[in-house]
């Protein structure tokens, strides 16, 4: 193994955390930062000619390479697990900006009782309302703690929407239900296409509070605080599974990269597989040493730094510990150990197909377009007698539609799925048809988790993830109650036939849900329950820290992105602020 | 070495298009000319003819519009199965292979290449068969893995930009009133309320870098 000269700080991915850490560390401190990214390079100039469903919506071309690196899954204790063999429920990234170069850009903030839901709940319904498996628990920090971050998250990105609570005043045609923002949106609320008007005048006639989604492809063009420009969003289509060609939509490419490049202290590395976090030895007991990895050239490379940064994304996140035998893997008949705890998945679907007379030209429009309700998400409606707790948020999307995934949906009365009558039916209804979509929040249960697993491994020999998780009564009821809702909303908005969700059975590897996959390195207020605390940092490798959604001790309804950017913000903060002056443990 | 296999056809079924031929030079058909020898990278012309036959059941030519034939979904389904794609480039393919429920998805070893070959195999006489015998056939076939990917590989080879080999002459995207990849839509996104807005479809330039070939 060839070992390499030691720097300050090592970061173990290139994604949304990876490089803002990257980014802050760089330009407020001299300290040498070298990025490791498994997949390749990426610049906005890639991005110029993807427009093609092909190669990007349908094969995937920017995500990870399952023949390299998968997971196995099976949905509860006793059963084999399988390898997941082909892309679907969820679509990791990989390469230099990770799963932020393709990603839709809707942008929210959690609701405030989400950092505190089992105190909360417990608090409303009493704690033996929580079902009975139920692993939830407060996050260690709150709404108002973070709401700086979140600020400053925005700015960064350039955020499109518009305020519906600003310092405690409502304010209509903002999402009077969020918690509440020191500030106005960075931009104004991005264009409102046509399929997302009929949702916005459906759910106002129903007494719902509509308001436009928060967009990272700003409305206008904007400069963030560091100084980089980009255009407004021009609504090609082209949005979520692409990057962006004119570098509109906030990536990890457009708004932290050009910061980073103007900082010599630091420097990324790609194609560096990095498969153990080194640590302990004779003198550093409680420390990191550093992390060995696999180069392009198939070598084996020990990086020595004094603080290592783990932003893989939840998966790698929490397969890393497990492979370093860095805290106890989470044992779910014991319940001891917390590595590997809380694994959740948002809950989310199209909650009704729509069909319409009318056409839609949906193909125009950007991953994050649309508007939004969220008069039933959290717990924002009284529970009593629903059989569930939490709830989710309900959007029509305009998110720019292509052909090849979206043309043959036709209605019920159609029996067909190929042939003269199918042909005809879907040509009719192609551009006639629209989904409202539901994102549901998921708490976290103790049969829900991640370990290694003991037979399949990826392509250097490692062990994959084994992913055992299943939904509950909680979620079925959840999504049962919001398709009824959709379906009411479908009406409002003039559908002439509408084709509800079949309802949940059991968790479903091949139909793609989102990327919001959480939990495995859960942050808390002790280390009895918890994997890093609420700065981030591993309780058990002081200069260790872990980012990303792995940190999510619960799933909120909400997209996830900004939320992970706003703690990683916090993270650098105290970093900056208070580690580096005294390395030691910060909670 | 694989003995060169060339599919031919009527110019008149897609007279004027765009073929893309091994090297991915795009050739301009002459209608004038009666018949068109289209190389085959995957299929050999019996299997091309079947394939060919197959898609046109599945998204017919008749009076609600052009079909499989007239957008070459045979071609790009050929393109495809010669490439990564056929050859399950990206997927996990370690073993040990075992059957599990269905939404663990495709546990099979066979990659689509293979599951052609075999499908295919099964099919023997069917471009000669009448259209009602060809759908009793089809209906027959479709729990098979086999028909999915026919399926899903028909609507792709109608809808994909025309670097792939399919959606001949955008012929596809006329048909649905998709214009491709266009730079902006800003103007036009908050008008056209209810109205068909169908901007004149454009493609990715000859030579744009894809999948396919690697």
């Amino acid at each position: 193994m060839k070992a390499l000269p030691a720097v300050d700080v090592v970061i173990v991915g290139g994604g949304w955390t990876g490089l803002l850490m990257a980014k802050e560390l760089g330009s407020r401190t001299p300290l040498s930062v070298v990025v490791l990214e498994r997949g390749g390079p990426r610049q906005i100039a890639d991005y110029l000619d993807d427009m093609d469903e092909l190669d990007y919506a349908v094969r995937h071309r920017m995500m990870q390479d399952y023949s390299l690196e998968t997971v196995t899954f099976r949905h509860s204790e006793g059963e084999r697990a399988l390898p997941i063999r082909q892309l679907g429920s969820f679509l990791p990234g990989t390469g230099v900006g990770g799963a932020g170069e393709h990603w839709a850009g809707v942008c929210d903030r959690a609701l405030p009782d989400c950092f505190e839901v089992f105190s909360k709940t417990a608090e409303k319904y009493g704690a033996k309302s929580l079902p009975a498996d139920i692993s939830i628990q407060d996050w260690g920090v709150t709404y108002d703690e973070l709401e700086p971050y979140y600020t400053r998250a925005e700015m960064m990105i350039g955020l499109s929407g518009k305020a519906g609570n600003l310092r405690g005043r409502q304010i209509e045609g903002g999402n009077i239900f969020e918690g509440w923002r020191s500030t106005e949106y960075p931009t104004p609320p991005t264009k409102i296409p046509y399929f997302s008007t009929l949702f916005q005048d459906g759910a106002k006639s129903l007494g719902y509070h509509p308001y436009p989604s928060p967009a990272a492809t700003p409305s206008i063009p904007f400069t963030n605080p560091d100084g980089v420009s980009r255009p407004g969003c021009t609504y090609c289509g082209f949005c979520e599974r692409y990057g962006c060609m004119i570098g509109a939509k906030a990536q990890p490419t457009t708004v932290l990269l050009p910061v980073i490049k103007r900082h010599k202290n630091v420097s990324i590395r790609t194609e560096a597989q990095v498969r153990r976090i080194e640590h302990g030895g004779n003198r550093e007991s409680g420390r990191a040493r550093g992390v060995t990895y696999v180069d392009a050239s198939g070598e084996q490379v020990f990086q020595p730094a004094d603080l290592v940064i783990l932003a893989s994304w939840t998966f790698n996140n929490t397969r890393l510990l497990l492979l370093s035998g860095v805290g106890e893997p989470y044992n779910p008949a014991t319940g001891k150990g917390n590595v590997g705890r809380n694994l959740t998945h948002q809950v989310s679907l199209s909650a009704v197909t729509l069909f319409f007379e009318k056409p839609l030209n949906h193909f125009m429009g950007s991953g994050a377009s649309g508007v939004f309700i969220s008069d039933f998400n959290g717990d924002l409606f009284d529970h009593r007698g629903l059989g569930f707790l939490r709830g989710g948020t309900f959007q029509g999307p305009s998110h720019g539609v292509g052909p090849i995934e979206n043309f043959g949906r036709v209605p019920e009365p159609v029996e067909a799925k190929w042939g003269a009558d199918w042909k005809k039916a879907a040509l009719h209804y192609y551009d006639r048809t629209g989904q409202i979509a539901f994102q549901g929040e998921h708490l976290a249960y103790k049969g829900n988790y991640m370990d290694l697993d003991p037979t399949y491994k990826d392509h250097w020999g490692d062990p994959l993830l084994r992913l055992t998780l299943d939904w509950r009564e909680n979620e079925r009821r959840m999504v049962g109650f919001a398709t009824e809702k959709a379906v009411e909303i479908g009406r409002a908005m003039g559908a002439k036939e509408v084709t509800p969700f079949p309802g949940l059975g059991h968790y479903d590897t091949r139909r793609y849900q989102s990327t919001h996959v959480q939990g495995g390195t859960i942050m808390g207020t002790s280390p009895d329950r918890s994997v890093v605390n609420p700065y981030l940092q591993s309780w058990q490798l002081s200069n260790l820290f872990i980012l990303g959604g792995s940190t999510f001790p619960e799933n909120p309804a909400t997209r996830p992105t900004l939320t992970i950017l706003a703690l990683t913000l916090r993270t650098a903060d105290s970093i900056v602020q208070r580690y580096l002056k005294r390395p030691a443990p910060l909670a | 070495m694989r003995r060169r296999h060339f599919l031919t056809i009527s110019a008149s079924t897609i007279g004027g298009a765009l073929v893309y031929s091994l090297d991915r030079k795009a050739s301009r058909l002459a209608a004038e000319d009666k018949t068109l020898r289209i190389p085959l990278r995957f299929f050999d012309e019996t299997e091309a003819l079947i394939v060919a036959a197959a898609a046109s059941r599945i998204f017919p030519s008749d009076d609600s519009g052009p079909g499989a034939k007239e957008a070459g979904v045979v071609i790009y389904i050929d393109r495809q199965l010669a490439g990564p794609y056929g050859h399950d480039a990206r997927r996990y393919t370690q073993g040990p292979w075992e059957e599990g429920p269905p939404d663990l998805g495709y546990q099979g070893k066979a990659t689509p290449r293979e599951i052609y070959r075999e499908g295919l195999s099964k099919l023997s006489g069917f471009d000669r068969r009448e259209p009602a015998k060809q759908d009793e056939i089809l209906k027959q076939m479709e729990p098979y893995l086999f028909f999915s990917l026919l399926r899903r590989h028909t609507i792709e080879g109608m809808f994909c930009d025309p670097i792939h080999g399919g959606n001949a002459n955008m012929i596809g995207w006329q048909l649905v009133g998709f214009p491709g990849p266009q730079m902006s839509y800003h103007d036009d996104v908050d008008k056209h309320f209810g109205v068909a807005f169908r901007p004149k479809p454009v493609s990715l330039p000859e030579g744009h870098p894809s999948e396919d070939e690697k």
